[in-house]
């Protein structure tokens, strides 16, 4: 390459020229001329991870700004999976919505940027603009259908929150620049370690404005209102990347910031970010009771999730660290499936995605009703699934860590939850077909893809040391 | 020379109406213009802090928000759009067919 | 070796699951009993190895890799197959081998799909519980737990038309809740407090230890897992799931609701008996809530109506004796009724379910009477499953029975031997009770004398009924060769199975006893220091001075006369006039209603807990909510949860200004959390003594 310098990014320019060739080739498109969009963001997306790949254990950093050390890897390579993955579902989903492909392929692409710039920030500054860069793209994904009102209040709704909330970020951004002249993380590290100004009242002014823009991206409560709204609103392929996607990349900068830069100041954020998961993980699920549509109903259970992984931050201990990566990436592959099985499900007129809609699927869909079955039961966290184990290391972090209202309130809620996780089960085996809706027709792409999802997620539930050990890899290089 | 803290305080002031306005104009376009309001306040955080350590650190960093800040608002302008065909109408309360 | 005894089961269910909709019924339910009897062989293959053993190293493990490992946890996915294994894992694979091919004949009449759904659960099943008893740490044991759980939930609800069975079915799931809850603390606090989740680790850590007095944190943990063995163990006061569950087909309650899932409580118990019995205090806690189950669950039984009820209270009573024998630190009596209460059990409900069969779907025994002729080789098995489990002398029951009320008053608990022994009088007079009302007498038609006057029961209920006794034109068929074989075998075995550990009181070896000891010690090497809380069990099983050996005898006497009595108390009501109970029942009315009314204890959650918490969570929030978290138990939390959802989600009104006041309050809370909030709490933490933060 030309300067070692650039090795770092080279996964993102990768993704970036992929987004740049889908936009150019769309627009040179003749009408009606079909064209592998999606093949060519895949291209990109997998010379992306291929690239993330070889920066493995490398340590490479660009201009101090971008660190590709495996923390910010093992990330980048999780989004970049949810990336692959959505597209993989996107073909069906977009010829049925009459959805524009090349926008929206580069959207995608450029979604999927910003989140391996958030993962990969040394840089407060370049947090922020890799979570514009991420915001904006997944807020016209949200609203892509022009024609549906629905999808276009919930991408609103969900704008207009997002730059307020950036606003408080970027404050906190200000605050850190003028407390400790930089804006690198590494920088603030070290004047923080050096000058121990406990509850100096800066600090916690800044520290406090950063943790509001980061919850907001992790939709922890209260700060999850746009999250339900979003959620339901956005096509149900989008959901399931922005579900995984933004809720990955935000945690990794979440982590990377607090859990370095702002590390000496543990004790001053650590009863907050407490007080957070507490309140996550009991409104999600509680809240999540009451749904009877699909998508919002994993939307408030998204909510509780970001909750279980705030008590990973909370615990902070080698486990703690670990599981936080673990379960992002379990989540991550399980809500895809999830989403993915419900975005098969619509048809073109009707979204299929309440309650109702799913009796007799097993019926109808068995296929289809199997990989939903065990992304919920994922979900819940039941054995032997990557949920399971998720969860089991979450909460043994916890009580290692003597968090014990943390691990029983978690426990809680993962035990109520299954309780709407098991009510869709049981209208798919338990109930009799309603007949009136002919089951879609499902490509056999996007059924290979659910079938390798729902491997993966048993996979991850009986051999979870492999992915256990990269993500301990993962932590040894930050922190 | 004007002290520090007085910069602070115009933009905190600045900021505070900003956050005000999001939450009590009743206009889509006055709230995406209060957002607006805050992003620049805190660019004149960031500029007066850069002032202060001496550095154009904080006037590069302003550059880089306002190219932010208006990718956002060119977003928000046209969802603005795509609602009002929709709807016929700008006030934000009026949207609520996604609730509960 | 030991992986193929929950694999081939696991085979069979991924065979009917893709394939079954597909396969006649005579492959789909071939492929599953063949699937079971295969595990049932491999299971007996590997046993007689283990028998072959030295008995210093009296266990086969088998580990597969490392599962879970991280940091300062290490826990592997291993099986281990010891002497209490062994035991459950026979009667798992054999009585549900047994269990399949009679349900090849029960549920012939269901559509292919269904059949298929069917056989697949139940493979499902067995491997789940093939793993829950292998397991050789608290992880993978939870597999089969939360496994076993699923699948009951599933085929309890398996006749989802009916509105009954799928209540049944939540409720089975809600209740079963709470326990896997308190399950899980126990086990991430025992991980905290000992290191580990290895039970022969667990064990071995312990050991040395004296047992702890008072409750520390050890007495937490046990505690937590007997909540857990409770919720599946159906024990007062997460009993009420299990009548209930009788909703699903009858030879799922003979293999789930019986003999397998339910005693699941009962052998983590074993399990962990050295653990256990570090925690004298706990102990007495699983005792007396095993004997008062015992009692309990038998008043009842004496005067339910359904064939099946009856069965499910019976084996909520026979649950509190094992939970008893616990308690008292007899383990190995414990152990030993819940092996020959498999095999009486699974005979009753299956027998039970050949009457039901024969009947067209008819449950309720004020409608039978006289089957005997028509019935004869059912009539015959379920006489000698009744003598079972009444304890006459000679057959299975009397001699697991004999052992626990033996080892119960031989350690001093004269109170719990009384509770016991009347409650051996009352499993005679609550199963002659059915006996005689089902076989004996004259059948009364549908519509006259005694069962008009009786509660309106929903008579066609059973969603199976297509009305065997309309197809044959009121003459009724005995059971099929298929359902008949397990009948017959089953009876030889609650006969036969007692004879493995015949007492040294009557001149036995009790060979079970000395077989099941090793599993219910921490090592070869540690058991010298701490024999302490099984002195009692030693002389039980080692000297066996005269004294013993006489009052043995004495007490086995006075059971077996109990028995006797019970059997002829229910003769004397039920065979021969009836209207005697009638006048009884009239006489103690509201004893008896209590009864019939399973002292309301639904009642009581439904009034006490449940219709509160929903009054209290629409009018304000925050009540509701810590009412909820502090004792919104069992039947409550999930309609409370729901009530406190439906408040909880008006907040999401739509309006993105509401949306936006909530972000800036919370700005305002973390902002103000360090001025304003955290010096209150802090202030009322130390006017309330808190604890505070973690």
């Amino acid at each position: 390459m030309i300067s070692p310098s650039f090795n770092a990014i080279v996964p993102m320019l990768c993704a970036t020229a992929g987004a740049l060739v889908v936009m150019l080739a769309e627009s040179w498109r003749a009408r009606g001329e079909r064209m592998p969009l999606g093949v060519l963001g895949g291209i990109a997306l997998s010379a992306a991870g291929i690239a993330l790949a070889l920066l493995w254990d490398q340590q490479a950093s660009s201009f101090g700004v971008i660190v590709a050390d495996n923390f910010g890897i093992f990330v980048s390579l999780v989004v970049v999976v949810a990336g692959l993955v959505s597209i993989a579902f996107s073909s069906q989903v977009l010829d049925r919505d009459g959805i524009p492909r090349g926008e929206y392929y580069a959207l995608l692409l450029f979604a999927i940027v910003g989140m391996m710039m958030m993962a990969t920030a040394n840089d407060l500054l370049v947090v922020f603009i890799g979570l514009e860069v991420m915001s904006v793209a997944v807020y016209v994904l949200t609203g892509i259908r022009r024609d549906d009102p629905r999808g276009v209040e919930g991408a609103f709704k969900y704008f207009l929150l997002g730059a307020f909330a950036s606003a408080f970020l970027l404050y906190g951004v200000a605050f850190t620049f003028g407390l400790t002249g930089t804006t690198r993380l590494d920088g603030i590290g070290q004047f923080l370690a050096a000058r121990s100004m406990s509850s100096s009242p800066m600090v916690l002014l800044a520290m406090g404005l950063l943790l509001v823009g980061f919850a907001f991206k992790i939709s922890a409560v209260p700060f999850h209102m746009w999250t339900p709204d979003a959620y339901e609103g956005a096509p149900a392929v989008v959901t399931g990347f922005m579900s995984t996607g933004v809720k990955a990349a935000a945690f990794a900068a979440f982590t990377r910031v607090f859990l370095s830069a702002f590390e000496p100041f543990s004790a001053d954020w650590a009863p907050l970010v407490w007080y957070l998961a507490i309140a996550t993980m009991v409104l999600g699920t509680v809240v999540g009771v009451a749904q009877h549509n699909l998508k919002r109903m994993l939307a408030y259970s998204s909510i509780a999730h970001g909750g279980y992984l705030l008590v990973g931050l909370v615990a902070a201990n080698q486990v703690g660290k670990e599981a936080i990566l673990f379960y992002l990436a379990a989540y991550a592959v399980t809500n895809l499936a999830a989403f993915g099985a419900i975005a098969l499900l619509g048809t073109a007129d009707r979204a299929n995605d309440t309650l109702q809609d799913y009796r007799g699927l097993w019926q109808s869909r068995p296929m289809v009703a199997g990989v939903l079955t065990v992304a919920l039961l994922s979900l819940g966290g039941l054995p032997p699934t990557a949920g399971f184990i998720g969860k089991w290391y979450i909460f043994s972090a916890a009580v290692s860590a003597g968090y014990y209202g943390l691990a029983i309130a978690g426990v809680l809620t993962s035990v109520i939850s299954v309780f709407f996780y098991l009510r869709v089960v049981v209208m798919m085996y338990m109930t009799e077909p309603a007949g009136t809706i002919a089951p879609p027709v499902v490509s056999r792409a996007a059924l290979a893809t659910l079938a390798v999802t729902a491997a993966i997620i048993l996979y991850l539930g009986v051999l979870p040391t492999a992915l256990l050990d990269l993500a301990a890899a993962s932590i040894d290089t930050i922190f | 020379m004007i002290p520090l803290g007085n910069y602070l305080l115009v933009s905190a002031v600045l900021f505070g109406i900003g956050t005000a306005g999001v939450f009590m104009r009743r206009n889509l376009i006055t709230v995406l213009l209060s957002i607006e309001i805050m992003l620049n306040a805190v660019n004149l955080t960031f500029v007066a802090f850069g002032r202060q350590i001496g550095t154009v650190d904080g006037q590069i960093i302003v550059a880089f928000v306002m190219t932010v800040a208006a990718a956002e608002a060119a977003v928000g302008l046209a969802l603005v759009v795509a609602l009002f065909r929709h709807r016929e109408s700008l006030n934000p309360d009026g949207f609520t067919s996604l609730r509960w | 070796m030991l992986s193929l005894i929950p694999l081939l089961p696991f085979a069979g269910f991924l065979v009917n699951a893709t394939l079954g909709r597909r396969l006649p019924k005579g492959v789909s339910g071939g492929v599953a009993s063949l699937a079971m009897l295969a595990s049932f062989a491999v299971a007996a293959a590997a046993v007689r190895r283990l028998a072959g053993l030295d008995p210093g190293a009296f266990a086969i493990s088998e580990t597969f890799y490392s599962w879970i490992a991280s940091g300062d946890i290490a826990i592997d996915l291993a099986f281990r197959l010891d002497t209490l294994s062994a035991v459950m894992v026979l009667v798992i694979t054999g009585i549900g081998s047994l269990i399949h091919v009679y349900s090849i004949a029960y549920m012939h009449e269901e559509p292919d799909a269904a059949f298929a759904r069917y056989f697949s659960y139940l493979n499902l099943f067995a491997a789940f519980m093939l793993v829950l008893v292998l397991g050789s740490s608290f992880p993978v044991m939870f597999v089969g737990w939360e496994g076993v759980g699923l699948c009951s939930y599933l085929l309890i609800g398996f006749w989802f038309t009916k509105k009954s069975a799928s209540d049944a079915g939540r409720k089975a799931f809600v209740v079963n809740r709470v326990g896997d809850y308190a399950f899980v603390l126990g086990m991430l606090l025992l991980l905290a407090h000992v290191g580990t989740l290895d039970f022969q680790a667990v064990a071995r850590a312990v050991a040395p230890q004296a047992p702890e007095t008072g409750f520390g944190a050890l007495s937490i943990v046990t505690l937590l897992l007997f909540i857990g063995a409770t919720g599946k163990s159906a024990q007062i006061p997460l009993h009420t799931w299990l009548p209930d569950a009788m909703e699903g087909p009858t030879p799922v309650s003979a293999l789930i609701h019986a003999t397998t899932m339910v005693t699941a409580g009962v052998y983590m118990i074993g399990r962990n008996a050295v653990l256990f019995s570090h925690t004298p205090d706990v102990l007495v806690i699983v005792a007396v809530v095993g004997a008062a189950t015992a009692l309990f669950a038998g008043t009842i039984g004496l005067v339910q109506t359904d064939i099946k009820r009856v069965l499910a209270y019976s084996t909520v009573s026979q649950l509190g004796y094992m939970f008893l024998a616990m308690g008292v630190g007899a383990f190995g009596a414990g152990i030993f009724h819940l092996y020959t209460h498999a095999f009486f059990k699974a005979l009753l409900f299956l027998g039970s379910g050949a009457v039901i069969h024969a009947l067209g779907g008819e449950q309720d025994i004020r409608r039978m009477g006289g089957l005997r002729r028509e019935l004869p080789i059912t009539y015959w098995t379920f006489v000698v499953g009744a003598l079972a489990i009444a304890g006459v002398p000679g057959l299975a029951g009397f001699f697991s029975k004999d052992a626990i009320l033996f080892e119960t008053f031989a350690r001093g608990h004269v109170v719990l031997w009384i509770v016991g022994a009347l409650t051996s009088l009352l499993t005679a007079a609550y199963m002659f009770r059915l006996v005689f009302l089902t076989f004996h007498g004259t059948r009364l038609r549908q519509g006259s004398g005694e069962a008009a006057s009786a509660a309106p029961r929903d008579v066609d209920a059973h969603a199976h009924g297509g009305g065997h006794a309309r197809d044959h034109g009121g003459h009724l068929h005995d059971a099929p060769p298929a359902m008949a074989l397990a009948l017959l075998l089953l009876a030889l075995g609650s006969v036969a199975a007692g004879y493995v550990g015949v007492p040294h009181a009557l001149g036995g070896g009790n060979r079970l006893h000395s077989w099941l000891e090793p599993a219910f010690t921490a090592s070869t090497a540690t058991v010298a220091d701490h024999e302490t809380a099984d002195d009692a069990a030693d002389d039980h099983g080692g000297g066996h001075g005269a004294d013993a050996t006489r009052l043995e005898l004495n007490l086995m006497g006075v059971s077996s006369a109990l028995a006797l009595f019970g059997i002829g108390m229910a003769a004397w009501f039920w065979l021969g006039r009836r209207d005697r109970a009638a006048a009884i029942a009239e006489r103690a009315g509201p004893v008896y209603r209590l009864l019939l009314n399973k002292y309301y204890v639904d009642q009581i959650y439904d009034a006490a807990i449940v219709r509160p918490l929903v009054a209290l969570s629409q009018v304000g929030l925050w009540r509701g909510l810590d009412v909820r978290l502090i004792d919104g138990a069992v039947n409550g939390v999930g309609t409370t949860v729901s009530a406190a959802a439906t408040t909880l989600r008006r907040i999401q009104s739509g309006s993105v200004r509401t949306y936006a006041g909530f972000v800036l309050a919370g700005v305002i809370l973390v902002l103000g959390y360090y001025p304003v909030i955290e010096p209150i709490v802090r202030s009322m933490a130390s006017v309330f003594a808190w604890p505070m933060g973690r």
